[in-house]
């Protein structure tokens, strides 16, 4: 899976809730198409999207194939202590993607 | 990349407003001409996953905000955003967000789960669906009720269905 993009803020106040914004590039193929031939294209899709927060889960999201392709997500999180923030995307051919961000709480 | 991504959106959406009364007259034609060329959800089977989430219990009416556009031209991308009127206190928080279709292939959309950590029950992604519908969005409270919000949508452009060039 390529890279992924991640909007969120760098520093935040303890206490502070951060809204964390996240983009990955994936087909997010729904295995309800078919090609040109008619043959059904295989469900290929980003099954969950894990986010912890100095090493607790603070966010998970199961995902169908009703997620739109490159799937957009928006969530928070409250600051709590300067810590990594890990992103972990898995689809349902066993392809894991994951991204850190450190965020300093002040 | 999310601004710009929303200003991309609502550029779109000044562009739609002057075909809408074209677009309007279509949309129920296309969505028509959709149904029944496809394995559907029925409202039988989202049914059924709702009973699934809820092991049975009551789900009551209220709480949730679920947002969508009045009107999708592509149902490829349609962002929807759920809120949750909740004080996100380890005593009193959402636990997860399910959200239901009647009339996409599986009723099943997405599921969040979150917790106090969260600080403000707000979620938002992009969803495809398969013509016009309503969808409900279920919450789970750690008090172990749940709560649930609709939101209709018009669907120009169904996904799912759509034939390769």
């Amino acid at each position: 899976m390529a890279r992924a993009r991640i909007v969120m803020a760098k520093s935040a106040r303890r206490g502070e809730v951060v809204e964390i914004k996240t983009l990955v590039p994936h087909a997010m193929e729904s295995g309800f198409r078919r090609d040109a031939v008619g043959k059904p294209v295989p469900r290929h899709i980003i099954t969950s999207l894990a986010v912890t927060y100095a090493g607790a889960e603070v966010f998970r999201m199961e995902m169908f194939p009703a997620i739109a392709a490159n799937p957009y997500v928006m969530f928070a999180t409250v600051a709590t202590e300067t810590a990594d923030v890990v992103f972990t995307w898995t689809d349902d051919r066993g392809g894991v993607m994951r991204e850190t961000r450190r965020l300093e709480v002040t | 990349m999310a601004r710009s991504e929303h200003d991309t959106a609502s550029e779109i959406e000044a562009a739609a407003l002057s075909r809408r009364a074209l677009l309007g007259g279509m949309a129920a034609g296309v969505v028509l001409a959709a149904v029944g060329t496809q394995a559907q959800a029925t409202p039988e089977r989202m049914a059924a996953v709702v009973k699934e989430i809820t092991r049975g219990a009551p789900v009551r009416e209220g709480r949730v905000k679920l947002e969508l556009p009045p009107l999708a031209e592509n149902g490829n991308s349609v962002l929807m955003t759920i809120t949750v009127e909740s004080p996100m206190s380890a005593a009193d928080h959402v636990k997860s967000i399910y959200v239901v279709s009647p009339e996409n292939p599986l009723p099943n959309v997405a599921r969040f789960h979150l917790g106090p950590r969260a600080g403000r029950a707000r979620v938002a992604t992009n969803i495809r669906l398969a013509g016009s519908q309503t969808l409900t969005a279920i919450a789970e409270m750690s008090d172990g009720s749940f709560w649930s919000g609709q939101a209709a949508t018009i669907v120009t452009l169904a996904a799912c269905i759509e034939q390769p060039m």
